[in-house]
């Protein structure tokens, strides 16, 4: 069985359940036969995939959806050979070049290149452009932004780009002043009740608003969270009522417990039990920014309001380190290699930061409470 | 498909089909305004090209560096002065044009760069050709986006400059000069693109938007200078961009439109009235700029009276705002500019507030959570108000 997200995923612009003036944008967008590029970017779960792939589909009719995945072969100048996963139908190609890391410059140099080269053989095709859909477009390289940039207007008559991105600040500027920007904003909390009630009612589940308006304030406006949350409690039970708890996530149960922890005691003997927590949380491939994050959160409502401040900047000191620690050098062909462990287990230094942030708590909660600066 | 092997009722198949695309072939190719055809037509750089005009008559040019912020027409000169002195015909086997999007590593100078640069010209034109064009005695090569090649790229170019300086002259091309190295800049000329001017950008905004027939709302092409602050590409693609919008918002009410829209391109009638206007918004919303109420909301929301107490209210502001999909810079950039130009704030405070905005943006390049920054800067700008 689907999960609900995807079974209940809209998959055309009509079907939409918010945003309506944005659908309707793109679709005469899609329609006027002068498709601009697009640089689509919000937060995740707002829905930027559903309405790039149900615009595919109104520019070019249901052919889309029949897609496969392709394996190529890249040679880096290196000579080194890199495996790169595609996913095109006849119309569009998806890539996701940060699979690559360092080396996606060669992908998107070389790959929309030939795209662009060749033209629709098909004559009785609707558009005479094919759609790179780029994914991630705010974790490409500056050089792949760079290789982009002549690429978009050279091509043009071609190909057209749709990047993804959670947020333009990582994005050139040359890429920006290029393309069209759609923000696609997270829905708010009522969009997402009425999303449950549809999808509820559809699967003939009984329906709970109470529980409904909670998951929607749980989910942190991501209504891919929600559905999931939303599936998860009718799962684990057979009578569901507006009291019903939400499962957290595992992970998300294990940082409150080490926010527990933390407050509760501020010794050395409590960071050694709370690193061996970190190491689990890390050693499940939960990202060490998402860590310090929800800990952060978790900890705030914990405290008096005069160290929240204090606690906020240095959460941001440490996320900000754990950022520069974790990149590696463009250069490094060891690192390269490196690269394929690391998303299996994330680098060492990681859990110093994360440390020194838990140890910093603690000093500043006890300095505070002792009421001396030390 | 039984008519497969039909071609003539597959051609107009085809062409029922293309009818809709091809009613709009200047637009095809994503810009509005294409590329300046000749010097003449590059606006506001007058110094650089009275000396490029001059250089067409003496059939001599010297290495050259163009350097300036983006849009103002660095890459559009080099290629109408191209086009000036080779004309149509030669401009294929005269001019080599490599970008960032070329591989351009030490070898790719070393084999094509060097491979062209050592050509000898052959061909040489008609007399009749000639007359219209100087097609003075050497080929060009275009480095486009300079700034991007490897230390190493540049100076294998080196030796190949100066060696072949007979028949090839440079044009490198770049945003930042500091990026190219000292050898190759002193063999250059140097001209320096400044940007844009209000006057001439206001100008040359109207102008396309006039020729295009776009009907600009009150305030609107202010704003698009605002938005685009002197890089006239920036500012045409938002009106592009603003003018699509608006013109097929009206198209899907109305769909006889799109005819109408194709008569009012040549001439701006009073009929032309009609069409939807471009405001001040749309372009605001397209270049991403957060509305001036939201970043008010957050201003008040970091002037409580005491500290420690603005949480609450600057972590609910900001929470909203990142799952608006703001982006984070574009508000520390508004945001900056708010607080700075606020003569109630001491300038003590200023100078401590600057601090924290300038650490906030190095982080945000650098890639940090979007979210934890902007609530830390808020935060910490909110506490050197309170007077801590």
């Amino acid at each position: 069985m689907a999960l609900l997200v995807d079974k209940h995923r809209p998959r055309s612009l009509q079907q939409l359940s918010y945003h309506h003036d944005l659908s309707a944008r793109l679709r005469s967008l899609a329609q006027n036969g002068d498709f601009p590029h697009l640089l689509v970017y919000g937060p995740s779960g707002a829905g930027k995939k559903t309405r790039i792939v149900a615009t595919l589909k109104e520019l070019y009719g249901p052919g889309v959806e029949k897609i496969k995945i392709d394996s190529r072969v890249f040679q880096t100048t290196a000579n080194r050979k890199l495996e790169f996963n595609i996913v095109a139908s006849v119309y569009h190609l998806e890539i996701t070049p940060s699979d690559v890391g360092n080396y996606d410059r060669v992908v998107v140099q070389d790959l929309l290149k030939e795209v662009a080269q060749t033209q629709q053989v098909d004559i009785s095709a609707r558009q005479k452009f094919k759609v790179v859909v780029i994914n991630e477009a705010d974790h490409l390289s500056r050089d792949a932004q760079a290789a982009l940039r002549r690429t978009m207007e050279k091509y043009s008559p071609n190909l057209r780009l749709i990047l993804l991105a959670n947020s333009t600040s990582n994005i050139i500027a040359p890429i920006k002043s290029r393309t069209l920007l759609v923000r696609v904003a997270a829905p708010t909390e009522e969009e997402i009740c009425n999303v449950l009630r549809v999808v509820g009612a559809s699967e003939r589940w009984s329906e709970a608003p109470g529980l409904n308006r909670r998951i929607a304030k749980e989910c942190g406006r991501n209504l891919r969270r929600a559905l999931l949350m939303f599936e998860a409690v009718y799962a684990q039970n057979e009578r569901v009522t507006d009291k019903t708890p939400i499962p957290p996530p595992d992970w998300e149960a294990l940082i409150a417990q080490i926010a527990d922890e933390i407050i509760a005691e501020h010794t050395p003997q409590r960071i050694l039990q709370v690193r061996a927590k970190l190491y689990d949380l890390l050693t499940h491939c939960i990202p060490p920014t998402t860590i310090l994050k929800t800990l952060t959160f978790k900890l705030i409502p914990k405290i008096d309001d005069a160290l929240k401040a204090d606690v906020i900047m240095w959460s941001a000191f440490y996320e900000h380190r754990i950022r520069l620690g974790s990149v590696s050098d463009p250069v490094n062909e060891i690192e390269g290699f490196l690269t394929a462990l690391t998303r299996i287990f994330p680098p060492q230094k990681v859990i110093f930061h994360l440390e020194a942030f838990v140890a910093k708590f603690m000093r500043i909660l006890e300095s505070y409470l002792m009421g001396i600066d030390f | 498909m039984a008519n497969f092997f039909d071609i003539r009722a597959r051609a107009a198949a085809a062409a029922t089909n293309g009818a809709s695309s091809s009613k709009v072939p200047s637009k095809d190719n994503g810009q509005l305004q294409p590329r300046p055809k000749s010097l003449k037509d590059v606006t506001a750089q007058d110094h650089t090209i009275n000396v490029l005009q001059r250089t067409l008559q003496s059939s001599n040019l010297p290495h050259m560096l163009f350097y300036g912020p983006p849009g103002t027409g660095k890459t559009s000169t080099i290629l109408a002065l191209a086009k000036e002195l080779y004309g149509p015909e030669l401009i294929k086997s005269r001019v080599l044009e490599l970008n960032a999007s070329d591989e351009r590593g030490i070898s790719i100078v070393r084999q094509k760069v060097k491979d062209f640069a050592r050509i000898q010209l052959s061909h040489p034109p008609s007399a009749a050709y000639r007359e219209r064009f100087p097609c003075p005695p050497y080929k060009i090569i275009v480095l486009d986006e300079a700034d991007s090649m490897t230390q190493d790229a540049q100076s294998a170019l080196r030796r190949t400059m100066e060696t072949y300086s007979k028949i090839t002259r440079f044009c490198l091309v770049c945003n930042y000069v500091t990026r190219i190295i000292d050898p190759l800049a002193s063999r250059c000329s140097k001209f320096r693109f400044k940007s844009l001017d209000q006057v001439n950008a206001k100008r040359r905004l109207e102008e396309i938007a006039n020729n295009e027939g776009v009907n600009m709302g009150d305030g609107a092409v202010e704003a698009l200078m605002k938005c685009s602050d002197g890089d006239l590409r920036k500012a045409i693609t938002f009106l592009q961009s603003a003018a699509r919008l608006v013109g097929v918002i009206g198209d899907a009410s109305e769909h006889t439109k799109q005819d109408a829209d194709d008569d009012g391109g040549d001439a701006m009638d009073l009929d032309n009235s009609g069409t939807p206007l471009v405001t001040a918004r749309i372009i605001e919303e397209i270049a991403g700029v957060v509305p001036d109420e939201t970043i008010e909301k957050l201003i008040q929301a970091m002037q409580p009276p005491a500290k420690g107490m603005a949480y609450q209210a600057v972590a609910k502001v900001v929470t909203d705002m990142v799952a608006d999909g703001w982006s984070a810079t574009q508000v520390v950039l508004q945001l900056y500019g708010r607080i700075l130009f606020n003569d109630a704030i001491p300038d003590k405070q200023k100078n401590k507030i600057v601090m924290v905005f300038s650490e906030i943006d190095k982080r945000l390049v650098d890639g940090s959570d979007e979210h934890l920054a902007i609530l830390d800067l808020a935060l910490r700008v909110s506490g050197i108000l309170a007077g801590t």
